[in-house]
């Protein structure tokens, strides 16, 4: 095994369900063998505040945070979150982000607007960036709520771990009645390129 | 067996290992979850105390007849327990007594930034830290063993990335071998009278003195040599993050940061060129190092404020960094109080009122952001009452009568009631208003002595806060519909006039509470557009099912989400054109 320590940074807004992502990421890197570590803040950020998870694997992983601007993927959960994350990705870093936003609070009672062109944006500052449309792929897949599941085929497909632990990781997190949109949810975000 | 623990998770683990047959805590972000998975262990009797000095003198009392306890709490929470700590140093313990304490660097989730470890030297009660999931469980069962062969409460730190922070965990077995639990009086060392304290004094001081000498061999206590040039005393998670920038560097890594082994850190200084100390917050170590008269390089070069990242390590060493293009400013994302919740019509009829608004702990400090900004003070638990009560005893009546203090239901059981016996006997006119949403909220839904339910999910008798209010006292006691804004500003507004201390209980239960029966969400409501004149009325209350759509003129129309909207209400109520309505 090489000392290398791949960093993935997982950015949303809170009741999203990024940290149950990042456990699904954490559980399948355990299973492959490697060292995992993982960080992120409860409490306030569940209200519906902005949201950051790292994980890290590898032979060897000290620190549970992916040091500034060495992040491998960031994957986005939300366009406004992802861009302003940005600066956490190594140059040349992989962008997996969901083509949604959610408007925050200011926007919402239309002190602020919602920046436009964020996808455009974030493909200029990180060319290997791959927009997701992570709610109709779920719904494709039996249900709408499954557009984490989407969008973790897609990362899948980045990161050099054998399928079957990935499917082993879904398997043990994800409730049995809904175990079959998922697996179709994470074929369908896999099938991406 | 292996598995992925969070900080909190493996301590818990490691409690039910230890043979742990008391948990309690009061609940507190980043230390919750530990009592939330002590009670997946049917063997320990795990509890929500109503506050962090209650659940400590549980915990003193079960260890007295012999059990091992386990007390949890955050950081601010040992200010509220600092009474019974102190003087259960001079006591000792019969069976462990381990007291976990989660610091907050960098005030994710918190009112201030202090640093426990000055509470172990200041106690004179030794403090294990923790650098992972796996030191979690070792430590906690490491902590229980020192507390009985020692005869001290043990403190066990670990701070928001160490308690939130998930990492690969080695489990074990249960222990059997534990003292046996019966009452045994020995009053020479549990009566801490004058008399008997007096003794004990000279043992706690000759406990700390033999914990530093042993402390030398203890193997949390490690040298890691590597090269010669520069060598970092470190523990916690900053261990982490210097063996991350550092890793030629050579480590003493503390796993006992109170008393420091002295002898160790001489014999570590004598083999490297240069001595650091990376720590957070306080100079806690870095002062020690040096008044033993040892040079080291601390605080010239890492900040006394917020938490270590790697980053901040790595600039701190003068370490060349990746300097990423920073983005444009964005509009930010700050917390918000959920759709529908029982919290937002008070603050709005708050604002309206211009009240004075002496606030509190929990979800509904939330209230301080606009567009409601209806909070002029927090402080810490429970002090919105007798702050209101100290402001009434000064200002002149027309000021006077906008003081109101919120508190919720949780804060108000852990240390606001004593500020409303205050208030009643000694005449204070403030009005009080109590935030009753039947759960403690902020920190992830815990029950509570008036949500009907204990942590073992064991039904409970819910306090009566009415008859609570008039047991003590108070002469004026009304009970409110939140969600009703006339109903709230009108009694708000008579109670703010009345020259005498006066409570109002608003009564619907927080939209998160997952109990069948408790919360009910209405229909979802939507904006007809025909009837909307663009008023923006309704996004005075922050909701946030409620979105304005700028149009293509100068107005533009709200439109409410049909999936967040749970349908409270309160946003039909502030529109005059009754263009919001049941969604079809």
């Amino acid at each position: 095994m090489s000392d290398k320590i791949t960093n993935i940074v997982l950015v949303g807004v809170g009741g999203q369900g990024i940290l149950l992502a990042a456990e699904v990421l954490s559980e399948t890197f355990m299973l492959a063998g490697f060292d995992v570590k993982k960080s992120e803040i409860h409490g306030m950020s569940q209200r519906g505040g902005s949201v950051v998870s790292h994980v890290r694997y590898g032979k060897e992983v000290f620190s549970p945070m992916v040091p500034e601007g060495e992040g491998d993927i960031l994957f986005g959960f939300e366009l406004m979150e992802s861009y302003r994350y940005l600066p956490l990705l190594k140059p040349g870093g992989t962008v997996i982000v969901n083509d949604l936003c959610i408007a925050p609070p200011a926007v919402l009672i239309g002190q602020e607007q919602y920046p436009e062109g964020l996808a455009l944006k974030i493909q200029d500052l990180c060319p290997d960036c791959l927009l997701v449309d992570g709610q109709n792929l779920a719904v494709q897949a039996g249900n709408a709520r499954a557009a984490n599941t989407v969008l973790l085929g897609a990362v899948s497909k980045r990161l050099d771990i054998d399928e079957q632990y990935w499917v082993r990781a879904i398997e043990k997190m994800v409730p049995k009645k809904a175990l079959e949109v998922n697996l179709k949810a994470f074929q369908l975000g896999r099938s991406l390129s | 067996m292996k598995e992925i623990l969070s900080g909190n998770e493996a301590i818990a683990r490691g409690a039910f290992e230890a043979g742990v047959k008391v948990a309690c805590a009061y609940p507190g972000t980043p230390s919750t979850e530990i009592l939330e998975n002590t009670v997946r262990y049917k063997e320990i009797d795990s509890s929500w105390a109503t506050n962090e000095k209650v659940a400590l003198e549980v915990g003193i009392g079960a260890s007295f007849v012999g059990a091992r306890s386990l007390v949890t709490m955050k950081h601010v929470g040992v200010n509220v327990a600092a009474d019974p700590l102190f003087t259960l140093s001079y006591t000792g313990v019969n069976g462990g007594l381990v007291l976990v304490v989660a610091d907050d660097p960098e005030l994710h989730s918190s009112q201030d930034e202090q640093d426990s470890r000055n509470y172990a030297k200041f106690a004179k009660v030794p403090m294990l830290e923790p650098c992972d999931s796996q030191e979690c469980l070792e430590f906690t069962k490491l902590a229980f063993e020192l507390s009985e062969r020692y005869d001290t409460p043990v403190m066990l730190r670990t701070t928001t990335r160490i308690s939130h922070s998930k990492s690969v965990v080695e489990l074990g077995e249960r222990v059997t071998a534990v003292p046996e639990i019966k009452l045994a009086k020995n009053p020479a060392k549990f009566v801490m009278l004058p008399g008997n304290a007096r003794g004990r004094h000279y043992v706690v001081e000759d406990r700390i003195t033999t914990l530093s000498k042993d402390g030398c061999s203890m193997p949390i206590n490690r040298m890691e040599l590597r090269g010669t040039k520069i060598g970092v005393i470190t523990a916690g998670i900053s261990y982490q993050h210097v063996r991350e920038v550092l890793p030629e560097a050579s480590v003493l890594k503390l796993g006992m940061v109170h008393p420091l082994p002295f002898d160790l850190i001489r014999e570590f200084a004598s083999k490297v060129d240069k001595l650091y100390v990376v720590e957070e917050l306080d100079p806690f170590i870095e002062e020690q190092v040096k008044a033993i008269g040892i040079g080291v390089t601390g605080k010239e070069i890492i900040s006394l404020c917020g938490e270590l990242t790697p980053g901040r390590v790595a600039k701190a060493f003068g370490l060349p960094q990746n300097a990423p293009s920073a983005v444009e400013t964005l509009p930010g994302r700050p917390p918000n109080m959920c759709p529908g919740c029982p919290h937002r019509g008070v603050f709005y009829s708050l604002k309206q009122l211009q009240a004075y608004v002496s606030g509190d702990i929990g979800c509904y400090t939330l209230g301080f952001m606009p567009p409601l900004s209806a909070m002029d003070t927090c402080v810490c638990m429970g002090a919105s009452i007798g702050m209101a009560n100290g402001a009434v005893k000064v200002l002149a009546p027309e000021e006077r009568k906008k003081v109101v203090a919120v508190i919720g239901d949780s804060t108000f059981l852990h240390t606001g009631i004593n500020g409303l016996m205050d208030m009643v006997y000694n005449k204070g006119a403030a009005t009080v208003i109590i935030l009753d949403n039947r759960i403690t909220a902020m920190t992830g839904r815990q029950e509570n002595p008036g949500s009907g339910h204990t942590l073992m999910n064991d039904p409970a008798d819910a306090i009566d806060f009415p008859l609570l209010c008039k047991a003590i006292g108070v002469k004026h006691i009304r009970t409110i519909n939140p969600l009703d804004l006339d109903e709230c500003q009108r009694v708000i507004s008579e109670e703010m006039e009345r020259p005498e201390t006066s409570v109002i209980i608003t009564d619907k239960p927080c939209v998160l509470i997952k109990r069948e029966g408790v919360f009910t969400p209405g229909a979802p409501l939507a904006v007809v557009d025909e009837s909307c004149v663009g008023c923006r009325a309704c996004l005075k209350i922050g909701c946030p099912a409620i979105e304005w759509v700028p149009g293509s003129g100068k107005k533009g129309k709200a439109h409410i989400d049909p999936l967040l909207c749970n349908g409270c209400d309160v946003c039909s109520q502030l529109c005059k054109f009754s263009a919001i309505q049941e969604a079809k």
